[in-house]
């Protein structure tokens, strides 16, 4: 038996294990002995040999990979989007010790809300002296237009984040309140999803408490924010957000509309999303978004992704915010060093859950202990909004500057001391994370998620923690290369089971798909044409270079023809796989990342893989062996294509998409015949043409003779039954088009339908010697208005 | 004096701009110094939304907004306004040396507050270039009034008014190096420089007479609306208006319409047009006094 064979026993897995001097440690007391709540999972660990847990780590990271699951990575030149970073070792926190966290988070909350209260409106912790005016006035976050506000909800804040971390002694303190826009909810459950998978059988009686009991408390309170029949929506930046995923994720969890801000207006004080079946109230906003680029006309008016009159809405009080603009002022640094005696003051009552030790070096005293304590501080700016760990060039710790930015720590206190506070240098406590089959205790920060709710606020029992890639306190954020784990909170009796989907045989209630937002019917759309357009090239492509395999010479008549025909879409076809044709799928992902909350990973994968395969294959030999590659592409489309067809639900968006390629194809179809069925063209060009359409096999049993003009034009633009042909795609238009919802609420045909039924009816009498090249350029161009009459009744 | 004054600015768009949503600030304030006493802010064609109320600084403003797209689209004001202006010429504010303290012992947020009007805002960044120059003119143990009036004059000195030379869009650094600009230019460079000095500073748009009485030199910046500073001198004298661009102080010939930080407050016009192609603006002023 080799050692990975081997069952682990306690000792061989603990024995190697030492927390750090001075530290505190998740799983082991400073004695060497586990910690209670560790206790059961230990003994389940100790059981499993190192090949097992490998292959169980494996089958979490493959979770999160097939379920889609990546955050963002910057860098200098861009950003890419990288693997979920697991730590498949979760932290187990007991119930009893987590329920007095949670009502130190429960009362946080609460004071933060009472002093975005005063902040935006009678201002007294100023006046009071309980806040230094300039730490309100020159705080970026602190929004003037917000000022005055009355929440329809009678609350600034519903849903908060707060960073953890664990003293020497056992006791947690609060390292940053996330009161802006706090993103992870949905990585909790992802990460949760993901380490359930790896302890597969254990978990289900581990008596782990679950997320889904929150989550529902959640969307009910939220779903009771609305007022009438407005919709609730999540405001996404977009896709290029690092945390968009996520947005997508918990839209669909949650089933709340996933928003941007060019789907939504603002009309006499009311906000509404634009749909294909017209405009729709929207009456509460989940703002997953900056305040301050939430309004261009009122707060940052470089924002070019938010919505005119925001502000105004929330002003006229026709919808809620989660949180109310402005929230972002809650987050500085400095504000720590204030909300002990803040809390006193207001409430009576001293913090349950200290914040980290800050001073504000704007006061004497604090500069003067700041100065004098230099060894254990860390000092950066006093309204940044980074978690203390995230220390960047400009801050010193320990007395030194981080970065390059050399002068003495001395002059900058004095000068700029307002602007400056010092944090105490924080020692974190310590958990497992395995690496290299060992045991090793990492410094950690858990998340931990709050919610509003009718009956107060609901700690989210769970979370995750961000562990540290090396011992350095200050390597904990993803960006700099720290992984996540589970946060379990065990019970020491059994838990309900409990999940968001409905109870097997219980009663359920179908969700009707809401309407669908204009922005993502356009995307749906386009990734139909592009996929349908590239569809096309191929063919084409495969064509030219078949024929040009067999003349052995670009010049010969009918291979020039082809390829010039080709060289229209701007297509260079010294290239093999053009880069033209690379642009397309780019374009089609783009539009599908767009769009990822309502299109499936398994699509997702699918076009992945065809732009992939298509790169790797751009160095083919022209002629033959561009033709295989081709074929390659063709079958990896029909894949593609095959998904669309089969498993999408025939939603609005299926419909779009569907005419999107309907469409196309028409177009490309008339504008082939166009070349390839005149009487001029090239001899072979009839053949080339049945080759492109797809028809060779249908033209073959079809047709006893060979291709004619007739026979070409019959069965690729005026047959019913075949898929290949005009007639065909826009029979497709018709019909999707008929199911399809009217925005205007007009009685009678719209253009969209009248265009389609003409164009249908002149074809389906149409007799292949009238429809000569002339009358062939003329559908090109009626299906071209088809798109644009489409395109005006819904997509703009 | 009484003056009657009207503002046109108009935009015109190379293909009509759809979702017109602007917010105006063309309505003049009402300040111990200055009366409202009738006035209109109105648009060519007619919003189909409007509602008119003020911002935190207290400007009278309007939100409007169009449905259909425009290609011409006009916002005017015309009213009359009586201006009484402040006596200035006894200087009785405090030490600038002594501002930090005079300043940490006013505890408020409200809008009057001179904390607003220190460090950056949208359009006022710090300026190591501005800040050496601003040094450059402060003597030991000089008022803060007499700092403040130093700056103007040394900038009327050093920048040339060069209506051609500087657009809506430019920065304070960018004009204090080519040393021309206009007023929102002056403006701009005056508060950088001020708060630099620790003196709480803001933007002040208005009008200038367009005729000067008979005898008197035309001013500059009396053809578009005008801005200058406003700054904070201690609790004593709190806010005094001056204008860098023709090296004065604000007195009858100056007619105040909003207060703020930079221009980002105070924009006669702020608003999203959602136009293809590029536009063209004209601007139109009268300032007539009522004999």
């Amino acid at each position: 038996m080799t050692e990975a064979q081997a069952a682990q026993t306690l000792s061989d897995l603990l024995d190697g294990y030492h927390p750090r001097e001075g530290m505190s440690d998740e799983m082991m007391r400073g004695d060497g002995t586990l910690r209670e709540a560790w206790q059961p999972f230990i003994d389940f660990l100790s059981g499993r040999t190192r090949e097992d847990l490998a292959q169980r780590f494996a089958r979490g990271d493959q979770y999160l990979r097939d379920a889609g699951v990546f955050f963002r990575q910057y860098t200098t030149t861009g950003s890419t989007e990288r693997d979920w970073p697991l730590s498949h070792i979760p932290v187990v926190i007991g119930a009893g010790e987590w329920a007095r966290l949670s009502e130190g988070i429960v009362q946080r909350a609460e004071l933060l809300e009472r002093v975005m209260a005063d902040l935006y409106g009678p201002g007294k912790l100023v006046s009071d002296g309980l806040l230094p005016p300039e730490l309100v006035a020159r705080n970026p976050e602190w929004l003037r237009p917000i000022v005055g506000i009355q929440p329809r909800s009678g609350h600034f804040l519903h849903f908060l984040a707060f960073e953890l971390g664990r003293s020497p002694d056992g006791s947690w303190f609060v390292l940053g309140d996330r009161t802006q826009a706090p993103s992870g909810a949905g990585f909790a459950v992802e990460t949760r999803m993901a380490t359930s998978k790896v302890f597969f059988d254990h978990f289900p009686g581990a008596n782990v408490e679950r997320l889904a009991g929150f989550f529902r408390t959640f969307r009910d309170a939220v779903n009771g924010l609305r007022e009438d029949d407005g919709r609730v929506a999540i405001l996404t930046p977009g896709q290029h957000t690092d945390t968009y995923f996520e947005h997508a994720y918990i839209a669909r969890y949650l089933g709340f509309m996933l928003l941007e801000a060019e789907d939504l207006r603002v009309d006499d004080g009311r906000l509404s999303v634009r749909t294909v079946n017209g405009t729709d109230p929207v009456s509460v906003l989940w703002r997953r978004l900056d305040s301050r680029f939430a309004d261009p006309l009122e707060l940052d008016e470089t924002s070019a992704i938010g919505t005119p009159g925001m502000v105004s809405a929330l002003r006229s009080g026709a919808m809620t915010m989660l949180n109310c603009i402005g929230s972002g002022v809650l987050e500085a640094r400095a504000l720590m060093a204030f909300l002990p005696r803040i809390s006193e003051a207001l409430t009576g009552e001293a913090l349950k859950m200290p914040n980290i030790a800050t001073w504000w070096c704007g006061q004497e005293q604090e500069l003067r202990y700041v100065r004098e304590n230099l060894q254990r501080m860390m000092i950066g700016p006093a309204l940044s909004t980074s978690l203390p760990f995230e220390v960047d060039g400009a801050t010193v710790l320990g007395g030194t500057f981080r970065g390059a930015a050399q002068q003495p720590v001395d002059d900058w206190l004095a000068r700029d001391g307002a602007k400056l506070v010092g944090q105490e240098a924080v020692t974190l406590s310590t958990t497992p994370a395995m690496i290299d089959g060992q045991l090793v205790p990492r410094p950690m920060v858990v998340r931990v998620f709050a919610a509003r709710t009718p009956q107060g606020w609901t700690v989210m029992p769970g979370g995750y923690a961000r562990i540290g890639r090396t011992e350095d306190p200050t390597a904990l954020a993803m960006q700099s290369g720290g992984s996540v784990a589970d946060v379990w909170v065990t019970s020491d009796r059994p838990v309900a089971k409990d999940s968001l989907a409905a109870q097997a045989g219980g009663p359920y209630s179908r969700r009707m798909p809401g309407a669908l937002p204009s922005r993502a019917a356009d995307n749906l759309y386009w990734l139909g044409r592009y996929i349908e357009r590239a569809e096309g090239l191929v063919r084409q492509l495969r064509a030219y270079h078949l024929r040009l395999y067999e003349a052995g010479d670009p010049e010969m008549p009918l291979v020039a023809h082809i390829g010039s025909f080709v060289s229209r879409y701007g297509v260079d076809l010294a290239e093999p796989v053009p880069a033209g044709l690379l642009d397309l799928f780019d374009l089609a992902r783009g539009c599908a990342g767009k769009i990822r909350d309502m299109f499936s990973t398994d699509g997702w994968h699918a076009l992945d893989d065809l732009a992939a395969t298509a790169r790797e294959m751009a160095a083919a030999e022209p002629g033959d062996d561009t033709a295989r590659v081709m074929g390659l592409l063709l079958r990896k489309l029909a894949g593609f294509s095959g998904l669309v067809h089969e498993n999408m639900y025939r939603s609005t968006g299926w419909r779009f998409l569907t005419i999107g390629r309907a469409q196309e194809r028409a177009g490309q179809i008339a504008e082939m015949l166009g070349a390839f069925a005149d009487l001029e063209a090239p001899a072979g060009s009839f053949d080339v043409a049945v080759e492109v359409g797809d028809s060779v096999m249908t033209h073959r049993r079809r047709y006893a003779v060979e291709t004619n003009r007739n026979t070409v034009i019959d069965l690729l633009a005026l047959d019913s039954e075949n898929p290949r042909s005009i007639l065909y795609q826009i029979n497709i238009l018709q019909e999707e088009g008929e199911a399809l919802p009217r925005p205007d609420n007009q009685p009678g045909m719209s253009d969209f339908a009248r265009r389609v039924l003409r164009l249908r009816t002149r074809l389906a009498t149409a007799t292949p010697e009238e429809l000569t090249t002339e009358r062939l350029a003329e559908v090109g161009a009626e299906i071209k208005l088809i798109s644009d009459a489409l395109g005006a009744m819904y997509l703009e | 004096m009484l003056y009657d004054i009207t503002l046109k600015i108009t935009y015109t768009y190379e293909t009509p701009a759809a979702s017109n949503r602007v917010m105006l600030r063309m309505l003049p304030l009402t300040l111990p110094e200055q009366k409202l006493i009738s006035g209109f802010v109105g648009t060519d064609p007619q919003p189909d939304f409007r509602r008119d109320r003020s911002d935190f600084f207290g400007n009278p403003m309007t939100e409007l907004a169009h449905d259909q797209a425009l290609s011409e689209v006009t916002f005017r004001f015309a009213g009359r306004v009586r201006r009484t202006p402040l006596d200035v010429s006894l200087d009785l504010s405090c030490a600038h040396a002594a501002l930090p303290e005079t300043l940490a012992a006013i505890r408020s947020i409200a809008p009057e507050s001179p904390h607003h009007f220190l460090g950056t805002s949208e359009r006022i960044r710090h300026e190591p270039e501005i800040v050496d120059y601003a040094r450059s003119q402060c003597e030991p143990g000089m008022s803060t009034l007499a700092v403040v009036r130093a700056l103007a004059s040394a900038l009327h000195r050093d920048m040339t008014f060069d209506p051609d030379s500087t657009e809506v869009g430019t920065t304070a650094i960018e004009a204090f190096r080519n040393r021309r600009g206009v007023c929102q230019d002056f403006t701009h460079i005056m508060i950088t420089a001020l708060r630099a000095l620790g003196i709480p500073a803001g933007y002040v748009s208005g009008f200038l007479r367009t005729y000067p009485p008979e005898g008197q030199e035309r001013l500059e910046g009396a053809d578009a609306m005008h801005a200058w500073v406003r700054a904070w001198c201690g609790g004593e004298t709190g806010w005094v208006q001056i204008d860098p661009t023709n090296d004065m102080m604000v007195g009858a010939d100056h007619i105040v319409v909003a207060l703020g930080r930079d221009y980002a407050d105070v924009a006669p016009v702020k608003g999203s047009h959602r136009a293809m192609g590029g536009h063209a603006t004209t601007h139109q002023v009268d300032v007539a006094p009522v004999v």
